[in-house]
C-alpha cells in the first residue's frame, strides 16, 4: 500500500491533499508527494521488497499509489553493469553503469510515467499528455496505448526521427511545435489549464517526479543493500538528480541501507549549462540560457529544479560538470568501445561528464561509482552517424574481402597472405 | 475577472525599474506578489494577476516588451 499523506509545498511547507494538484495555492510554490515514513518504516523490509516483482513495483510502498492499479509495462530493476574495461581506461576500480536502456521505451522515462499514468487513472482522467524531447514522448504514448487513455504529445519540432517514431508507433496525437523544448512546455502549461487532461509534466507532477526515486532504490539494492560513493547523473531540470539522491536518503531513514556518505555529480551539456554554470560561479541564482547542443534530451534552459540540484551538489560534496558536442559523441563512442552499451546523448554527457571528473581526481580511483545511463542511442542516431566508420563494401568473394580489408587493416591483410 | 499567475524574470540592467508598479497603474490589473527573490545583480517575482482577460495579456505583453521574461508559474520547467 502506499503510504503518501498529502502534497507538500516545498517552499512554504503547506500541505495540500493528494490530488491532481502542482502548485501551492498559497506562495505558488512546487508541490512534492509526503509521507508516513514511521508507518512506512514498520511494512518494509529489504526481505518485502526482494519478494516484489522485477520492476520498479517492486518499490510500490515506497511510491505514492498502489500496485494494483499500476499501469505497469515493466519500467525499471534495469541491469546494473560493472563496466571493468571502461572503469580501467578512464582510473576507476569500481565503476558501474546503472544502464536504463534497458527500460520498455529504452530510457529512464518510464519510471516516471508508470507512476504518473497510474496516478491519472486513479484520478479518472481520460487522457494522458505532455511536453517532451522526445523520450518522454514515447513513453507517455506507450503508457496510454496501455492503459486505454488518449494521448497527446508535444514535441519540439527539430527532433531526432527516432524519437519521432518511437512516438507515433503507439498512435498517439502526436503535435510537432516549432519552437524549443521551453517553447512547447510553457505552451502545454497553459493547455493544462484549458483542457482536463492529466499532463504528465505538469498537473502530474508531484507524483511524476517520484518515480525518479526508484533509480537510487534499485542501485543500492544491486550493490547489495548500499549506496555507492559517487553517482554521475544527467542534469536537465535537475528533478531526475536531485531524485536519485532522495531516494538514497529514504532508504538511509527506512534502515533499508546504511546513511548515504555518496557524493552526487551531475553532467550537463556544456551548450545548456545553466546549473553547472551557476555552480561553477558558486552562484545560488540560475540564470535560464537558449539551449545549443546535440544532447536535446537534456536541452532544458530554464531548469525547474536547478536550485534544488545545486543544493544537492553542495551537500554531498559533488561536482557539476560539462561537456560540449564533440566531447558528447567521444563519449558514446568510448562507452560503446568499451562496454557495448550504445547510449544516446545524454549518456555521452554523463560518460564524458564521468572522464572529466576522474582525470581532476574529483572522482577517487577507490570509490565506487555509479555512472547514470538514462536512454538508448538508436534514438539518437544521427548525433553519431557522421564520425563512424562505413562499412567495408565487397563482392562477395574472398579475394574481394581481403583486398577490401587489406586497405582497412593492412597489418591484418599481411597475416592473411 | 480572470486571475494568472506568472513568474518575471528580471536581468541586472531592469532590477531598479519599478515595472510592477507601472503594470498596475498603466493597466487595470491587480498585481499580487506571492513569492520572490531580489539581488543586486537579478531577480524573480512570482506573483497572480487579476482583470480583465484581455488586460492582463496586453499586460504581460508590456512587461515582456520591456525585456523581462514572462512564464505562467504552472510553465516550471522539468526535463522531457
Amino acid at each position: 500500500m502506499s503510504f503518501a499523506t498529502a502534497l507538500r509545498c516545498r517552499e512554504c511547507k503547506r500541505e495540500f491533499l493528494l490530488e491532481a494538484q502542482y502548485v501551492c495555492d498559497f506562495c505558488f510554490g512546487p508541490l512534492e508527494v509526503a509521507y508516513d515514513y514511521d508507518a512506512m518504516r514498520e511494512a518494509v523490509s529489504r526481505d518485502s521488497i526482494e519478494r516484489g516483482p522485477t520492476s520498479m513495483w517492486r518499490y510500490a510502498d515506497l511510491l505514492p499509489c498502489d500496485a494494483e492499479n499500476a499501469v505497469d509495462i515493466q519500467a525499471g530493476f534495469t541491469p546494473l553493469i560493472r563496466a571493468s574495461r571502461l572503469g580501467e581506461e578512464l582510473g576507476i576500480d569500481t565503476l558501474y553503469l546503472k544502464n536504463d536502456c534497458a527500460n520498455p521505451t529504452w530510457s529512464f522515462k518510464d519510471r516516471v510515467v508508470t507512476v504518473a499514468a497510474t496516478k491519472a487513472r486513479e484520478f479518472h482522467f481520460q487522457t494522458l499528455a505532455c511536453a517532451s524531447t522526445g523520450n518522454l514522448a514515447n513513453s507517455v504514448a506507450a503508457h496510454a496505448a496501455s492503459a486505454g487513455l488518449d494521448a497527446f504529445v508535444f514535441i519540439p519540432s527539430d527532433l531526432e526521427q527516432g524519437k519521432i517514431v518511437g512516438s507515433a508507433i503507439y498512435s498517439p496525437t502526436l503535435v510537432a511545435v516549432d519552437g524549443n523544448y521551453d517553447d512547447v512546455n510553457r505552451l502545454c502549461s497553459e493547455l493544462a489549464g484549458k483542457y482536463p487532461w492529466a499532463f504528465v509534466n505538469v498537473n502530474m507532477r508531484p507524483y511524476y517526479a517520484e518515480g525518479s526515486k526508484t533509480l537510487g532504490y534499485e542501485v543500492a539494492e544491486q550493490l547489495g543493500w548500499r549506496a555507492p560513493d559517487h553517482c554521475v547523473a544527467p542534469m536537465a531540470s535537475g528533478s531526475l538528480y536531485v531524485k536519485i539522491w532522495k531516494g538514497l536518503q529514504e532508504l538511509g531513514n527506512l534502515g533499508l541501507i546504511d546513511e548515504p556518505k555518496t557524493r552526487m555529480s551531475g553532467a550537463q551539456a556544456t551548450g545548456c549549462s545553466p546549473i553547472v554554470t551557476a555552480w561553477n560561479a558558486e552562484s545560488p541564482d540560475i540564470r535560464p540560457v537558449r539551449p545549443q547542443t546535440i544532447a536535446k534530451s537534456l536541452a532544458i534552459g530554464n531548469p525547474a529544479d536547478g536550485y534544488y540540484a545545486l543544493g544537492v551538489l553542495g551537500e554531498t560534496g559533488g561536482h557539476g560538470v560539462s561537456a560540449d558536442d564533440d566531447e558528447i559523441v567521444e563519449g558514446m563512442k568510448l562507452l560503446a568501445r568499451t562496454e557495448g552499451v550504445f547510449a544516446e546523448t545524454a549518456g555521452g554527457v554523463v560518460v564524458a561528464g564521468l572522464k572529466k571528473l576522474a582525470e581532476s581526481g574529483r572522482i577517487k580511483k577507490d570509490e565506487v561509482t555509479v555512472a547514470f545511463i538514462t536512454g538508448a542511442g538508436l534514438k539518437t542516431q544521427e548525433a553519431v552517424m557522421d564520425t563512424l566508420e562505413p562499412p567495408l563494401r565487397i563482392e562477395p568473394s574472398i579475394v574481394s574481402f581481403e583486398e577490401a580489408l587489406g586497405e582497412r587493416q593492412p597489418g591484418v591483410k599481411a597475416a592473411s597472405a | 475577472m480572470a486571475t494568472q499567475r506568472v513568474k518575471f524574470t528580471f536581468l541586472q540592467q531592469l532590477i531598479t525599474l519599478p515595472i510592477i508598479y507601472e503594470l498596475g497603474k498603466e493597466f487595470n490589473v491587480v498585481t499580487n506578489i506571492r513569492r520572490a527573490d531580489v539581488t543586486e545583480d537579478r531577480g524573480w517575482v512570482v506573483l497572480e494577476l487579476e482583470g480583465d482577460m484581455e488586460e492582463i495579456e496586453r499586460g504581460l505583453e508590456w512587461v515582456a516588451e520591456k525585456g523581462v521574461r514572462v512564464d505562467p508559474v504552472q510553465g516550471d520547467i522539468v526535463e522531457g
